[in-house]
């Protein structure tokens, strides 16, 4: 009685459906950069643009090609690399209500990074402290986790959270025992901050090396998201699977952490948000959360240099109010 | 020409997890055509067993053979083509659709970048229709009820197409349509050349089914072997831990609580 016609159908307009997202938010994403690249106290139109990119050396030229790009490109990567963290993040502990911190990535970041500002050391200091501090948060809540092998989400989870509250509780230590000038400058890190960032190229490197080694992994991922045991009764390497995940996420996380901070809310609804969209197949899922990562984040830190211009919002304020109202109305709908 | 290796062959085996043993000292072998239900009282140990036997939990001792093969001899993705693992209590964290959820079985037998094709959908389909769920093929997992979710994790085996099939309790969550359904659908399977092992909870519907009997009766001990041997209240008593009765309902042997 089934005929397979309505089936064929609907698997063809899945993955129409699919495509279509995925060229829309390039799409997106273009808009959004040339957006971020004309806007500001000195307006850019897209001729400006277009001249600076091919290395025009006017006034506004200079200030799109020196000043704007690099920040753009940033935040694009860094909202990229915190959604696809995100994404992985929510696959390896099986829970959707993961985000790229919650193994206490960003905490361990945070820690070194204050430290570092307390200490007065300059932008790069700063900056290589939050990767090592990452680093080691992450080799903490391996270590701890792996115990004598027993490797569960819950587990991991459990280790991961309560790292994130010790370092949770360092940083407010810090900041009680911080003088007045430097308060400001660690409250901005914290919320998330492009406007120090200097180089774009490590984040989007970074992006591109994350895809590259996640979307060959991908139907796996959607084993693993259905059970350890299922996916390894189907053949999956879960052990090194789990392993390279957990590696690859928490390094893109810190990679993102040092850029632009701690910038919360990307990593976790962005995946959440496609995956109403587009379905929990992590083939789509993946590329389409680096891309509406990155679209969010450069939108957000758009808005955060314009919207009080000449004042600077933290971006990761931003993120969450642009995201939480969208979040909600796409939840309220209902599931598809 | 000797005979075709057994699709799954134990030898001296010893399963222990924590600190129940489930079998020692396990000789057992499951033929094409085998049906054998495996029987025993609750924490003895039969999810252990079987997740020894499928390659997903290391034995103590002795060693696992598929088709004449050890298993740490298998490639993981060659071992997933040839038997297949139901878990117990199939779970959904993500919202998914009942064929995406199917297609999962397609996996060992796709190379790392293909997309399941269209006779890959039409696997899962039939899969689907084969436990009368035509048509859920669009309907999110997490919104089924509990026995539809488990006929989607047997419409998965299915897909997976392999020829030994462990199934640790595979009529749980189900109606008596279902139960029947299923167990009707691996006969079906087992005469064409499968072989199945599965655990059930439910004596008689496992007696009308099988055509060899698993029990384990704790600590290590059990006993396997032909209907004939075992469906008799004395071993099912020891299996089952309460005392049985048999009756002889038209003309087959009904065994109830005494």
């Amino acid at each position: 009685m089934s005929d397979s016609l309505p089936l064929e159908l609907s698997a063809t307009m899945q993955r129409r459906r699919a495509a279509w997202v995925l060229v829309s938010l390039a799409l997106l994403a273009l808009l959004a950069l040339v957006w971020a690249l004309g806007s500001g106290e000195m307006a850019a139109g897209p001729a400006d643009i277009l001249a600076a990119l091919s290395g025009g050396d006017s006034m506004a030229a200079t200030v799109v090609r020196e000043l704007r790009l690099p920040r753009a490109l940033a935040a694009f990567a860094c909202g990229g690399l915190l959604a696809l963290a995100g994404a992985l993040m929510q696959v390896l502990l099986r829970n959707p209500l993961a985000d790229p911190y919650v193994l206490g990535v960003s905490g361990g970041a945070s820690v070194a990074a204050l430290c570092a500002m307390l200490l007065g050391l300059g932008a790069l200091w700063i900056d290589a402290a939050a990767f090592l501090g990452a680093l080691a948060a992450m080799g903490c809540v391996f270590g701890l986790a792996r115990g004598e092998g027993s490797w569960t989400p819950t587990r991991l989870l459990l280790t991961g959270v309560v790292v994130a509250a010790g370092c949770g509780a360092v940083v407010s230590l810090l900041l009680t025992l911080a003088p007045d000038r430097t308060l400001r400058s660690m409250l901005f890190w914290l919320m998330g901050d492009a406007g120090a960032v200097t180089q774009p190229w490590p984040a989007l490197i970074g992006l591109a090396l994350g895809l590259a080694l996640s979307l060959p992994a991908a139907r796996e991922l959607n084993l693993l998201a259905r059970g350890e045991r299922v996916a390894r009764a189907l053949g999956v390497a879960t052990l090194r699977l789990r392993f390279g995940v957990f590696l690859v996420a928490s390094l893109l996380t810190a990679l993102a952490v040092t850029t632009v901070g701690a910038v919360g809310f990307v990593g976790l609804v962005v995946p959440h948000l496609l995956r109403l969209a587009l379905g929990n197949d992590q083939r789509v899922l993946l590329p389409g959360s680096a891309l509406a990562g990155g679209c969010l984040l450069l939108m957000a830190d758009t808005l955060a240099r314009t919207v009080v211009a000449p004042i600077q919002l933290p971006v990761g304020v931003l993120t969450a109010l642009l995201g939480v109202p969208v979040f909600l109305w796409l939840l309220s709908r209902g599931p598809r | 020409m000797s005979a075709p290796a057994p699709l799954l062959e134990t030898r001296n085996l010893e399963v222990q997890i924590g600190r129940t043993i489930a079998v020692r000292g396990f000789d057992f072998r499951v033929a094409a055509g085998d049906r054998v239900a495996v029987l025993g009282c609750n924490g003895v140990g039969k999810s252990t067993l079987l997740a020894a036997l499928a390659g997903l939990l290391p034995a103590q001792n002795g060693a696992v053979l598929c088709s004449g093969r050890v298993l740490s001899d298998w490639p993981a993705q060659a071992l997933a083509c040839h038997r297949g693992w139901l878990a117990q209590n199939p779970d959904d964290p993500f919202a998914a659709s009942v064929l995406e959820a199917v297609l999962v079985g397609r996996h060992p037998w796709l190379g790392r970048f293909a997309w399941e094709g269209a006779e890959d959908r039409a696997l899962a389909s039939a899969a689907l229709q084969a436990m009368g769920l035509a048509g859920f093929e669009v309907r999110n997992v997490q919104t089924l009820s509990g026995g539809e979710r488990q006929r989607v994790a047997i419409a998965a085996l299915l897909a997976q197409s392999p020829q030994l099939y462990l199934l640790d309790e595979p009529l749980s969550h189900l109606d008596l349509a279902s139960q029947i359904r299923v167990l009707e659908h691996f006969q079906g399977l087992a005469e064409t050349g499968a072989g199945v092992v599965l655990v059930a909870h439910d004596l008689n519907l496992a007696l009308r089914w099988a055509n060899r009997l698993l029990l384990l009766y704790g600590n290590g001990e059990w006993a396997a072997g032909p209907l004939s041997d075992l469906a008799h209240a004395e071993p099912l008593t020891r299996a089952l831990g309460h005392p049985l009765r048999q009756i002889v309902s038209a003309g087959s042997p009904i065994f109830v609580p005494a």
